[in-house]
């Protein structure tokens, strides 16, 4: 087990490799950089561009230099734990993003157990309770929540906050926290507002599991093992806990792989919609203005935890289900 | 028919009532080559070919023939939407700014008239400076149809003034109300539906295609081919996502038409799409390559091109089209929030994410609620392929 662990872990350094060239090139792709950017909205605002400033910049970015080498200059900075310069907040992007990635990550965990806690059991009720008017509801809604945008749901459910509880909208604190230490009253501001972003960010991603733990949950149902331990006189109740839920729980792990990156933006959208302080719209605003260390290290973190999810539900499922087994046979 | 349990020819009736049979023999001859009649419907059902089996389950997938239908209106409209709209998507009327959606009225002073529009009251208030409609019931407007009216170019190459639907000589006609420009909210969705339902489509068939290729190579030769697809693969798949459509779609130049940027997105959503589909083509074939006439056809001097495409892949074509279908609806909430996010399509060109645009802050909500109905035809779009996807997969499922 060990050794396969330090074996993944070894494959993971080439993978992040070819993961922050490949997001190197594409964020490197439109004509120009940050500081052509910065520059001509300096002039079109009529301010003076201190050029000595701007060719300062140019020089220790290395912005100056062909591709390739900036590509290099920017992975041994991250090598030595720097990540680079936000051009846009003057800042070193680590400070930028140190700054959102809290409440970033309290949103998302949030929201995560929001899935797993409504998804759970409604999906255990439907798949118990095949075709009956419950069923049918929750299929529907569940439905409906996959096919709606969610930034949409966003702006509906902020107005009827707005309208009907009085709830101040956007955000993720009240303004005048906003560049406040933490305090125990900010944290409550904090707690207030999340009830609507995590509402609407849950929706998809709980109508998603609810449709795959159910009817995972229904295949289970079928199987002879399940007849065979009624037959024997097991109880009902304790004979589902006991397999076939535990069998269905596989889509629970398996996600973790696309759900641990959506703890840092899987929300972008919605965050964009409810001006939440969250890295979503960093990124958004990053890649638009061509902040390129900023955009770049957003996404190689997401990158990062994708493959870091990957091998933390394979063991996980390997943990659950001893049916799976990590050495030989799973490559093929 | 083959392994249909034989049976005794014709069976002399039963002792009746309780008694003991004891053991029992039939005295009949024992036909060794009998096998029961079929009926007319069994003999239909046996000797069908395959994609009239994959129909007959279909039709009893209720939802999924009801969302076939569906998407056959929604790509007609794609088809004819210059002639279904009743205005050109970008002719402005600055007399209705924000005007909210009309009623369509039948009778007018309990006279049947058809449908039609009452002309409006148009006033500013400027306490709150809004423009306030309302109905000015003396006068009808009756729609027109099969009329003269706003000029186009059907698909950018014939010029015509020909529409299914014209508001009165004088009058105006928005069911669906109107924008910040005074621009027609239903013409505007018809023309969006073009782009938005089109992504999907062209994006699946290049990532279809891309799949088969890259998979059926993989799957067929196995060896270093398999192994480097593998790895491509994984890689594609390390990436995440929506922030990768972002990077992408931010790196397609600003000054392209809307056509080149429309193409460049769904090569886009192409290129992160293949690598599922290539994963499933490749695990099949590595299967099927190993059946008895894939052996044959290769003996017979099948060259590996023709014996994936002409032998293998038809196997499982219909899976792969239904699974196909169902990552459409993917596509087409990503094309909106892309060009929600201002990423994607831009302006002049309609598309349903474009319309949303408009409804992107909460005064829109509060006050022009109306801008908010290009997510009708998504949320239909993206259900209908879903439970068309769900049906196709059932039908195409021999095992079920």
């Amino acid at each position: 087990m060990l050794s396969y662990i330090f074996r993944r872990l070894l494959l993971m350094i080439p993978t992040l490799l070819c993961i922050s060239a490949v997001v190197f090139i594409i964020i490197q792709l439109p004509p120009g950089d940050y500081l052509e950017t910065y520059i001509s909205e300096l002039r079109a605002s009529g301010e003076q561009v201190s050029l000595e400033r701007v060719a300062f910049m140019r020089e220790e970015y290395g912005l100056d230099q062909p591709v390739l080498s900036q590509y290099f200059f920017w992975l041994s900075g991250i090598l030595h734990g720097d990540f680079g310069y936000s051009f846009e907040y003057n800042q070193p992007v680590l400070d930028v993003i140190g700054e959102r990635l809290p409440l970033n990550v309290l949103l998302n965990l949030t929201t995560l157990c929001f899935i797993y806690i409504v998804s759970f059991p409604i999906a255990f009720y439907s798949a118990i309770n095949q075709y009956s008017i419950g069923d049918y509801t929750f299929s529907l809604l569940g439905f409906l929540g996959l096919a709606t945008p969610n930034f949409l749901l966003a702006l509906v459910l902020l107005w009827l906050a707005n309208a009907w509880l009085g709830v101040s909208v956007g955000g993720l604190m009240a303004p005048e926290y906003i560049d406040a230490p933490w305090s125990w009253a900010k944290m409550g501001s904090v707690l207030t507002h999340l009830g609507v972003p995590v509402l609407v960010i849950g929706t998809s991603g709980t109508a998603s599991m609810i449709r795959r733990l159910r009817a995972n949950l229904l295949d289970e149902l079928q199987k002879q093992y399940v007849v065979t331990g009624l037959a024997k006189g097991l109880p009902r109740w304790r004979l589902l806990l006991k397999y076939p839920v535990r069998m269905s729980l596989n889509p629970f792990i398996a996600d973790i792989g696309t759900i641990l990156p959506s703890v840092v933006s899987g929300s972008s959208l919605v965050a964009v919609v409810m001006s939440l302080q969250t890295l979503g719209p960093l990124l958004v605003r990053a890649l638009q203005s061509q902040d390129m260390y900023l955009a770049g290290t957003i996404v190689m973190l997401e990158a990062f935890l994708v493959v870091l999810g990957v091998l933390v539900s394979d063991l996980m499922l390997a943990w659950l289900d001893p049916r799976i087994r990590l050495q030989g046979g799973l490559r093929r | 028919m083959n392994g249909a349990p034989m049976t005794q020819g014709s069976q002399p009736p039963l002792p009746a009532g309780d008694e003991d049979l004891g053991h029992w023999v039939s005295n009949e001859p024992f036909d060794a080559t009998y096998q029961p009649a079929l009926s007319p419907a069994q003999q239909r059902y046996y000797s069908a070919p395959q994609w009239k089996l994959i129909w007959w389950k279909f039709r009893r997938h209720r939802l999924a023939v009801v969302s076939a239908g569906l998407l056959a209106v929604l790509y007609f409209i794609v088809i004819f939407a210059e002639m279904l709209a009743p205005y050109a998507p970008d002719s402005r009327n600055s007399q209705y700014i924000y005007a909210p959606p009309q009623r369509i009225h039948l009778f007018h002073e309990g006279e049947f008239l058809g449908p039609f529009v009452y002309g409006d009251h148009r006033k500013l208030d400027m306490e709150v400076l809004r423009r306030i409609y309302t109905e000015n019931t003396a006068k009808p407007h009756p729609v027109r149809f099969f009329c003269q009216g706003d000029k186009y170019r059907f698909w950018g190459m014939v010029e015509a003034r020909f529409h299914v639907i014209c508001p009165a000589k004088d009058g105006v006609f928005y069911p669906l109300g109107t924008d910040r420009l005074g621009r027609d909210q239903l013409s505007r969705i018809l023309y969006g539906a073009r782009v938005s339902l089109t992504v999907g489509l062209v994006g699946i068939v290049l990532s279809m295609t891309l799949g088969i290729l890259i998979g059926g190579a993989a799957g067929y030769y196995g060896g270093w081919a398999d192994l480097i697809t593998q790895r491509i693969i994984e890689l594609l798949r390390s990436f995440p996502e929506l922030p990768l459509w972002m990077a992408l779609s931010a790196a397609l130049p600003a000054t392209w038409s809307p056509v080149t940027t429309f193409f460049g997105i769904t090569i886009i959503f192409a290129l992160l799409d293949w690598t599922g589909l290539a994963r499933a083509v490749r695990s099949k074939l590595l299967s099927l390559r190993e059946e008895d006439f894939a052996m044959a056809a290769s003996l017979m001097g099948g060259r590996p091109h023709r014996i994936i495409y002409r032998h293998l892949v038809p196997n499982f074509m219909s899976h792969l089209i239904a699974s196909a279908t169902l990552s459409i609806p993917s596509m087409i909430l990503g094309e909106t929030a892309l060009s929600f996010l201002g990423l994607g399509l831009r302006p002049p060109a309609v598309s349903w994410g474009v319309l949303l645009v408009e409804a992107q802050n909460l005064n829109v909500v509060a006050l022009y609620p109306w801008l908010m109905l290009p997510v009708v035809p998504v949320v239909l779009a993206v259900l209908a392929f879903n439970f068309l996807g769900d049906g196709l997969r059932d039908a195409a499922d021999p095992y079920h």
